[in-house]
């Protein structure tokens, strides 16, 4: 390991334009003639749009144009679209109903775009978008899933009955049945997984820009891939064929999956950029932020676990409704599908599983993937119910786990997955040994000295990174490949790009690419610069997301820096007059091992360019592409244990212990893993004790501000204990496996085992907050 | 926000006389106000802007007579040497509103004329029998505060400071809004001379209140060990999705005990 190369804590170049406020995002991006949006969004969760009038509004000052969706259809501009198609048991196809970028007929979240308004400035768009006047008529609106499948419901859309979009199923069903028949012991519960607002901290915006002298649009927009953006908007939103349209995402601000998608208001901007004759730029205000984003989670389940007398789990069932909101976002179906029930085996040996998921249309914000999603609801119910039936079955958790684990690899899954390496039981003790699990009870006996309950929770997470490879996840509905492309330029000097199809939105890209640059090449990570998020820029790619950055768009450098690296041997054989075989890359010298014989790396760069001297045939120039599809899923896995005192006059919970030990296969940059899993857990925390979307019946967000919704604070947090035992991943060439969404995946279920076992109840609702803690204490006096 | 003219007033004077304008509105920190206006929620047409004048800053203490000008921010109502000593609890509890930035913008007057039921000064007030001293008139706390947001100033009338006499004893405990960090329930206790008053911010659906059964209780016996049992009704207390009224009834007396118990340390 050279002092930047690969396992080096670099500190990443990137944060000092961050910390200095010199950070570009979508809002600090300036046109000639550029103006101001405002939309009018619904107030109604549900209602008939009778009537809209502009007239008052164009009249007023500085408006240049009011847009509605009637205006737009006119134009041709298509339906939002779910990229995935997924089919119910009875083989039908999923039933998407018709989602317009502006509201025609029919609003049906609060917060449903209706119409735009461009003016001079911002305020002036906000101002004159008051003065549109909508007629509605209002409907009865549904925001809960369960009883939006009830007959009778609200309809959200006339193309889903009973407002069911599809009923799919994975897993043996009479297999499972039957294992459940025949078992020694059944834990049976009921569990929800409550509904997230992502809070990005950087909100959505977009900038619309049409040139109309060369008929190309170009779009700014706040995105984790802005390849697939501009294919979607190309493909299926008729905005601009793809060599017309030119979408850049400059630094962005967060994203946790709610930038995967592609929104309303990005289309409606560029369309209206046409429509009025100059840029148009919208940016979120942080409360359609909360109304607009798509959210995360909101499932509810019940689960059935059969072990045989020797505490072996013998199958698993699983029944889950899954809200979907108001729309189908991009990705929404195989959220709750495969990347949640592909999951269900967890890190154990499970003979059969069967999930069944129901997926529902309700007048609430759509729903997602958010950091994990779909695993952190696998995780949240194998590891809920693996605690209870430890406790059902007076057994320690830890052992019960341990008893089940999976040993042997490759391991195939009664659902799906293949996992490929693993070592569950060295994450297992390096947790209970860095918890003291052991010495847990005297611990508890001194907190209940002191009037406090004391609880200790565990959850043994797995994960799959790296959606792959594109055939099987093509075969599985997907609309996209989800490969990863890369381009290694070295400069005439020796210096060199990496123009990358990966997008980072806070992961330390710029630092941990050039690291591997640094490695192969020993060219100071100065010297290499990482571009990306501009598709004039950077080859087709599929962005950041599910972790697939270091597992999936690294490998694809990888594959590019071997490209390179043999054109720069063959290069440097033949101006050392060696053989090709003889030459290695070290510390930024191109040498034949073995000798003195050496040349400095920007001169073998620099003959490349020159042309002066190259080998027979040939081309001049060292650049080089690469496509790399993997194998396979990469599957990072972990234990987590969560450590808590309550105190039960208040119900105020405090995380006094908190342990995470992963394995996240071969590790680049250990600072940035240990940052990516320290917000990981504060986000699974969050979830755990503090947040939660809330609807009233009427489908008014109840918590659309930070008044009412409670992010984590540096204060409801312990410091951390991380560590990593790792067991390289065999599926790609780096042997990483991806630890972006691991802490928010593991650690819900391990601070609700611990309050559980806290109180001495089965189950409490997430968030567990302190009003709903003292509730649960007095309810189970 | 919606445009809006902007006036600094030099003197009370001519602050009350700046009221006369439109639909002016006072400006103090602006802690409360400039949000609303920033969300469109409030859109006075003028604003009076009463934080430059001196006359209506800082602390006296008198003997046992405090006095803060209204527009002393929480920052220096907290720092006060001389309130520390007369009455900690007070500087205490302006200690926990907000945050830094907060403290050092919002003042004692905006969050008394505001009277929001999740502010803190309105209990401490309401318990300390203090009197809100306005350029009109002289009105005792417990008849200052009338409601929810509602107060018994009439328009244009501008409070100038707060006074009363210093307690014995006193504490602030305060249970927070985990999202807002405003009091879920917050509990102001004095003992003085004319006997202990319990004051109770944050649970009441009408605002701030005085909680005759813990008070009942410590005129027995000033002491936590008083409150051991003790249940307050849930009637007439506020539910949300934060917390129910038997939570914050229950919260009621948890803080006065803690209160108490800090109190008599």
């Amino acid at each position: 390991m050279g002092i930047e190369g690969i396992g080096a804590r670099v500190a990443r170049k990137e944060d000092k334009r961050f910390i200095t406020g010199a950070g570009r995002y979508v809002d600090d991006m300036v046109v000639p003639g550029m103006k101001h949006a405002a939309f009018v969004r619904s107030p109604h969760a549900h209602a008939q749009i009778k009537k809209i009038d502009v007239k008052k509004a164009q009249a007023m000052p500085g408006v240049i144009g009011v847009l509605t969706g009637k205006e737009l259809k006119a134009d041709g501009i298509g339906n939002l679209i779910c990229g995935w198609m997924i089919h119910s048991k009875d083989g039908s196809p999923m039933k998407m109903g018709a989602w317009s970028p502006l509201a025609v007929d029919k609003v049906r979240y609060v917060g449903d775009a209706i119409v735009i308004v461009v003016a001079e400035t911002k305020g002036q768009a906000r101002d004159a978008a008051e003065a549109v006047e909508i007629t509605y008529k209002e409907l009865k609106a549904v925001v809960d899933a369960t009883k939006a499948l009830q007959k009778g419901a609200p309809q959200v859309h006339a193309e889903a009955e009973d407002n069911l979009i599809f009923d799919w199923e994975i897993g043996d069903a009479k297999a499972t049945d039957a294992a459940i028949k025949a078992a020694a012991h059944v834990t049976r519960m009921k569990i929800v997984n409550n509904r997230l607002v992502p809070n990005a901290m950087e909100p959505r915006a977009a900038l619309g820009h049409y040139d109309k002298a060369e008929d190309h649009f170009t779009c700014w927009t706040t995105s984790q891939n802005p390849h697939v953006a501009r294919l979607v908007m190309s493909a299926f939103y008729n905005v601009a064929p793809e060599n017309k349209l030119r979408v850049i995402a400059p630094d962005v601000g967060g994203g946790f999956g709610s930038k995967i998608y592609i929104y309303p208001e990005e289309i409606v901007c560029l369309w209206a950029s046409k429509k009025t004759g100059v840029p148009v730029k919208w940016v979120a205000d942080r409360t359609e932020s909360f109304l607009t984003d798509a959210h995360g989670r909101d499932h509810v389940s019940t689960v059935e676990m059969a072990f045989d007398k020797n505490n072996r789990i013998t199958g698993f069932k699983v029944d889950t409704i899954a809200n979907l909101g108001a729309y189908m976002s991009l990705f929404s179906s195989c959220v709750p599908t495969y990347l949640y029930a592909t999951l269900l085996s967890g890190q154990y040996n499970i003979p059969t599983i069967h999930a069944n998921v129901r997926t529902v249309y309700t007048n609430t914000a759509p729903v997602d993937a958010y950091r994990g999603a779909g695993r952190p609801e696998a995780t949240y119910l194998l590891e809920r119910t693996m605690e209870t039936a430890a406790r059902e079955l007076g057994v320690s958790p830890a052992e019960l786990r341990r008893t089940n684990f999976i040993t042997t690899f490759p391991h195939q899954t009664p659902v799906i997955m293949n996992y490929d390496a693993g070592d569950y039981g060295a994450s297992l003790d390096a947790a209970t040994k860095a918890s003291d699990y052991a010495g847990f009870a005297k611990r508890k006996t001194a907190a209940a000295k002191q009037g406090k309950l004391r609880g200790i929770g565990m959850s043994c997470y797995i994960e799959a990174c790296g959606i792959a490879p594109s055939a099987a996840v093509g075969s599985l509905g997907a609309g996209v490949g989800l490969w990863e492309s890369a381009e290694v330029r070295v400069n005439a000097v020796g210096t060199i790009e990496v123009l990358t199809g990966s997008h980072s939105h806070g992961q330390g890209h710029e630092t941990t690419f050039a690291q591997l640059v640094n490695q192969r090449f020993g060219v100071p990570i100065d010297s290499v610069s990482i571009v990306h998020g501009d598709t004039d820029k950077v080859q087709m790619g599929m962005g950041t997301y599910g972790s697939r950055s270091g597992a999936v768009g690294m490998s694809a450098i990888a594959k590019a820096l071997d490209k390179v690296e043999a054109k720069a041997k063959k290069i440097a054989a033949h101006l050392l007059e060696a053989d090709e075989g003889d030459i290695v890359i070290e510390n930024g010298e191109v040498k034949v091992a073995g000798t003195d014989k050496s040349l400095p790396w920007f001169q073998v760069a620099l003959a490349a360019y020159t042309a002066h001297n190259l080998p027979a045939g040939m081309e001049p120039g060292l650049k080089e592409t690469a496509f790399y599809d993997p194998a396979n899923f990469t599957f990072p896995a972990g234990c987590y244990i969560c450590e808590v005192e309550i105190d039960p006059e208040t119900g105020t919970t405090e995380i006094v212990q908190f342990v995470a030990a992963d394995d996240f296969g071969n590790i680049i940059n250990p600072m940035i893993v240990e940052g990516q899993v320290h917000g990981g857990i504060a986000q699974g925390i969050g979830q755990a004790l503090l947040e939660g979307a809330h609807y009233d019946a009427s489908g008014q967000l109840l918590t659309a501000s930070y008044m009412d919704y409670t992010m984590p604070r540096a204060g409801d947090l312990p410091s951390f204990k991380v560590s990593t035992s790792n067991t390289p991943c065999p599926s790609n060439p780096l042997g990483i496996k991806g630890c972006g969404e691991a802490g928010a995946i593991g650690s819900p279920p391990a601070v609700i085992n611990a309050i559980t076992d806290a109180i001495g109840i089965v189950d409490i609702a997430m968030p567990a907050s302190p009003s709903t803690v003292w509730a649960a204490i007095r309810a189970a006096k | 926000m919606y445009a809006v003219n902007y006036h600094r007033a030099a003197s009370v004077a001519d602050a009350a006389k700046l009221m006369k304008s439109g639909d002016a509105k006072l400006l103090s920190g602006g802690m409360t106000l400039i949000p609303a206006m920033k969300t469109r929620l409030a859109a006075p047409s003028d604003l009076v802007d009463l934080s430059r004048i001196k006359d209506l800053q800082g602390v006296k203490v008198s003997g046992k007579t405090v006095t803060i000008g209204a527009a002393t921010t929480h920052h220096d109502v907290a720092n006060d040497e001389k309130l520390r000593k007369a009455c900690p609890a007070l500087a205490h509890l302006a200690s926990l509103i907000g945050d830094p930035a907060v403290r050092h913008k919002g003042t004692i007057g905006g969050s008394v004329a505001n009277n929001d039921p999740a502010a803190d000064y309105p209990a401490a007030l309401l318990a300390l029998g203090a009197t809100i001293v306005t350029n009109k008139r002289e009105i005792a706390a417990a008849k200052f505060f009338t409601g929810l947001f509602e107060t018994a100033l009439k328009d244009g009338e501008i409070i100038t400071a707060v006074s009363f006499t210093a307690p014995a004893r006193a504490a602030y405990e305060k249970f927070r809004n985990p999202a807002s960090r405003y009091a879920i329930v917050g509990v102001f206790v004095a003992k003085g001379k004319d006997g202990v008053s319990v004051a109770v911010t944050g649970a009441g659906d009408e605002g701030v209140f005085r909680s005759k059964e813990i008070e009942a209780a410590l005129a027995k016996n000033f002491a936590a060990s008083a409150l051991e049992g003790l249940k307050v009704p849930a009637k007439n207390l506020m539910t949300d999705i934060h917390a129910s009224a038997e939570y914050r009834a229950s919260l009621i007396a948890v803080m006065a005990k803690r209160a108490v118990a800090a109190a008599s340390a």
